[in-house]
């Protein structure tokens, strides 16, 4: 037997497991909640409604969550060619010089609607070739990518505060950051949508890069399952051996592919930067890079889960704030805690109860056969 | 009458919706060699896996020498003296002989005493079954026949009585695997019990007592060997007769469309895996190319079918040079006519997390038939699958399955279905029908000769020499990396034997 394990149905897949998953951390980080002498319930409670209760908390929430839909796309995209890219914090971060090039150099001549389209051709540009370097040397060298995004994370950390502090700073001021961009580098709120369905989103900062994190979801989608080239991905990560015997080059492969997954992290930065500060600041990514990497995980490198799981990373991000902010023991830390924990039992440990539902799925279907004297089932031949 | 060795009582398996093994009863008497033979996932593995404890049955009694047993792992089946020699010899390859005897029976912290002691066993051992290796060799040194010998004599050292080997001649020359039959035959004049799993009708009639066949998890008859034939064994196998030669009329060799000219090969550590190697495949005919599995015919065929770079030397395809030194595309050659069934289909042939129309593409996806631009166009994929699908009697009969939930048979046609269908000049083919059953292989060897008879040059590595014999027109055989012989069609077994285990002079031999 080959293969002596059945396979999950897909519903319970991609359905139950993530979310029997998601039931367990919360029950956990509401030990935590109940251990530090609040009630998880209230902090339950607080948590949603922080979220997702108002104008502007939706606005809040999905202004995360577009950090994370594309940072879990850049990290999707690789894992599908088998390459672990945790570079996404460092290309999303590089990535902030291609907005800042158009916003400080544009920003004042031209209105916001040619602005975004030079600026997400620049932040992908700038992000692209910053996973470039890693992409070449694992393909030609055989230098790990894990190894080298990592260390490329901190490179371009210390570039940008080299170049925020000593270049990009507006003179006169202590803070380094760049100055505010002028009209034409602001990208629209998109306090209409809400309105649409009755929110005010007052002043919270979600804007026109939410919908283009929605369209890249798509047109990963297309381009992974839909295009030749997303097939020799999926080829090259699924088996090396089988992308050689195909004739589909390693390097060519490899190098596109963290390309397209580095441009996806650095189109990252236009949401912080064009989209609400208006400038670019130290740090603007703020650990969305690797809260990627649990989107990708949880949403199972499908775009339609990685808006899911963005999203729900989104609340907890917005609605931990609220909780840090109305029980006065839980610490911001703690929420980190909670965030972890999401992660932990979602991420790392995803396949933690896929034996048990196995097995519990397996004796509901038998004693089913059982009642019903069905025809034996019988594989191949 | 004596109580049975082993006996299995109403043994039942299932593994979610695959029924293993179902309601099995087998009764293997004392000091016989019983043999187990089926096709692949009839069940046979995972039979043995739960005599020795991998695996616990849903349903049903074991009994050893006449007592209930329960096998909850492998040490309580040792503790009970069975031994199980697998397939995958289970060896610490940079250990010496005497310390994989010993490894997990030490005894003591320190070895010292372990050692003479496991030394002095060794010897008895060996002066009583004629089992004789060097203590002190490396396994990593040791030819593959000499490492089968030391799994068995860890199986004794650890007192086993009952003896489970599992398709033990898999890797061995037909010498090596006659020798291993004189000792099986040692063991059961010394009161050993062997049960002895294989697919291979020849070897069930040439040392067992007793044979059962199974068949989709049961057990469909057991036979007294003596009393049995090939025809009636297989037919029980498979459910239907079969035809266990393959007809084809004779060759009409015409022009030369693949010629190998001095070919060296490295692999990674810049071992010489292929040597020196030339030959030529004509239009209209099938050169095997025999031999032990690891003496250079994989990095040979993947040399030529461009996934690996030679070192030296040349490859023509209908007179023009491939690039094999550098970057020999496989796409580029797929352009040219030549079309290559790995050996390894699992990972190199197919993608198993693929569903089967995206595998029916895998090297020829940038055929502008499957796409719109960049974009692939899935139904014209689709239809083109499913076109395949029903040419070749695919079953299931569903593009959209994953191809890891086809059998091996069944995998094996989607790829020679993508590979032949694209109508090419030269095949390259290698194992056939490695892991397919016994209905299918007859289908894929009356493709092969159909190439054949099409006018197509067809090359083909086998590690099962009668594939090679009755499919070939002409057999070269490889040993250590050299092509160190060419022989007809009607070459004998023994012939071949000797120079696949390195005998290039026969006369010497003799």
């Amino acid at each position: 037997m080959s293969q002596p394990f059945a396979k999950l149905p897909a519903w319970a897949d991609y359905g139950l497991l993530p979310l029997i998953n998601l039931i367990v951390a919360f029950f956990v980080a509401g030990l935590v909640v109940l251990l530090v002498g609040e009630s998880p319930i209230d902090a339950a409670v607080l948590m949603v409604k922080g979220a997702f209760g108002s104008g502007d908390g939706v606005g809040y929430t999905l202004y995360y969550a577009t950090n994370f839909i594309f940072t879990g796309l850049c990290v999707a995209v690789a894992f599908h060619c088998g390459l672990f890219n945790i570079g996404g914090e460092g290309q999303a971060y590089i990535g902030g010089l291609g907005v800042a090039v158009i916003g400080l150099g544009l920003g004042n001549i031209l209105p916001w609607w040619i602005t975004f389209p030079l600026a997400i051709i620049a932040s992908g540009l700038v992000g692209a070739l910053w996973a470039l370097i890693p992409a070449w040397l694992q393909a030609k060298r055989g230098s790990h990518v894990v190894i080298t995004t990592i260390m490329f994370n901190f490179i371009a950390a210390s570039i940008m505060v080299y170049l925020l502090v000593g270049y990009l700073k507006a003179s006169g001021t202590q803070a380094p950051e760049t100055r505010v961009f002028g009209d034409g580098g602001q990208l629209p709120g998109l306090g209409w949508m809400l309105s649409l369905i009755g929110l005010n989103m007052r002043s919270a900062p979600l804007n026109i890069s939410f919908l283009l994190a929605l369209v890249a979801a798509f047109l990963v989608w297309v381009l992974i399952w839909r295009t030749k080239l997303g097939y020799e991905i999926r080829t090259m990560g699924y088996s090396p051996k089988a992308a050689r015997y195909a004739g589909i080059g390693e390097v060519r492969i490899i190098v596109i592919t963290m390309m397209i997954s580095g441009a996806l992290a650095g189109m990252m930065a236009l949401n912080p930067i064009m989209g609400a500060q208006h400038r670019v600041q130290l740090d603007f990514v703020a650990g969305a890079g690797f809260v990627g990497i649990a989107v990708a995980l949880m949403g199972r490198s499908h775009p339609a889960g990685i808006v899911l799981a963005a999203i729900l990373f989104g609340m907890l991000y917005q609605g931990g704030a609220e909780i840090a902010f109305d029980m006065p023991n839980i610490s911001r830390d703690m929420i980190v805690i909670i965030q972890g924990l999401v992660i932990l039992f979602a991420g790392a440990l995803e396949h933690m109860f896929r034996p048990t539902l196995l097995r519990v799925l397996q004796r509901l279907a038998r004693t089913k056969r059982q009642s019903t004297p069905a025809v034996a089932a019988e594989g191949g031949q | 009458m004596a109580e049975p060795a082993i006996e299995l009582v109403g043994i039942d398996k299932r593994f979610g919706a695959v029924h293993a093994n179902r309601d099995i009863h087998l009764r293997v008497e004392k000091g016989t060699i019983h043999g187990i033979i089926g096709e692949n996932g009839a069940g046979k593995s995972t039979l043995m896996s739960i005599l020795y404890g991998f695996y616990q049955a849903d349903n049903g009694e074991i009994r050893i020498n006449g007592a209930p047993v329960r096998i909850s792992d492998p040490n309580a089946a040792i503790g009970l003296g069975i031994g199980m020699v697998h397939q995958h010899f289970m060896l610490v390859e940079n250990f010496t002989v005497l310390e994989n005897v010993m490894l997990g029976v030490e005894g003591a912290p320190l070895l010292k005493r372990g050692i003479a002691k496991a030394r002095a066993e060794l010897k008895r051992l060996e002066q009583e079954y004629q089992l004789d290796v060097d203590p002190d060799a490396l396994i990593e040194e040791l030819p593959v026949g000499l490492q089968q010998r030391v799994e068995i004599l860890k199986a004794l050292y650890r007192g086993a009585d009952i003896l489970v080997l599992d398709e033990p001649t898999g890797v061995l020359t037909p010498a090596e695997a006659d020798h291993l039959f004189r000792i099986l035959e040692q063991l059961k004049a010394q009161g050993k019990t062997i049960v002895l799993i294989t697919h291979k009708l020849r070897e069930i009639m040439a040392v067992t007592d007793n044979v059962s066949v199974m068949r989709q998890g049961a057990v469909v008859a057991t036979r007294k060997t003596a009393e049995t034939t090939v025809e009636e064994l297989a037919e029980l196998m498979v459910g239907r007769r079969v035809l266990l030669r393959v007809q084809k009329g004779e060759a009409k060799p015409g022009e030369v469309k693949l010629s190998v000219e001095n070919l060296t090969v490295r692999d990674s550590r810049g071992v010489v895996m292929v040597d020196n190697a030339s030959f030529t495949v004509r239009a209209g005919e099938i050169v095997g190319i025999a031999g032990v599995a690891g003496n250079g015919q994989s990095q040979l065929i993947e040399t030529v079918a461009g996934i690996r770079t030679a070192v030296s030397g040349r490859v023509l395809l209908d007179g023009q040079v491939i690039d094999i030194t550098g970057a020999a595309d496989p796409g580029e050659l797929r352009d040219r006519g030549l079309a290559h069934v790995p050996e390894d289909r699992h990972h190199m042939g197919l993608v198993l997390a693929f569903e089967e129309y995206e595998n029916s593409i895998l090297g020829y996806h940038d055929d502008p038939l499957y796409l719109n631009g960049p974009f692939l166009d899935i139904d014209a994929i689709k239809a083109d699958a499913r076109k395949k699908i029903e040419k070749y009697d695919i079953r299931p009969s569903d593009p959209r399955l994953k191809t890891a939930n086809f059998s091996g048979g069944n995998q094996q046609k989607i790829v020679l279905a993508r590979e032949i269908e694209r109508d090419p000049g030269v095949l390259i083919i290698g194992q056939p029908t490695r892991g397919v059953d016994v209905g299918a292989i007859e289908f894929i060897h009356k493709r092969i000769i159909e190439m054949r008879d099409a006018g197509k040059a067809v090359l083909l590595v086998s590690v099962e020499l009668d594939e090679i014999r009755s499919l070939s027109d002409r057999i070269l055989v490889m040993f250590a990396g050299r092509i160190v012989g060419e022989r007809d069609a009607d070459a004998s077994e023994g012939e071949l034997g000797l120079l696949m285990a390195g005998v290039e002079n026969q006369e010497a031999a003799e």
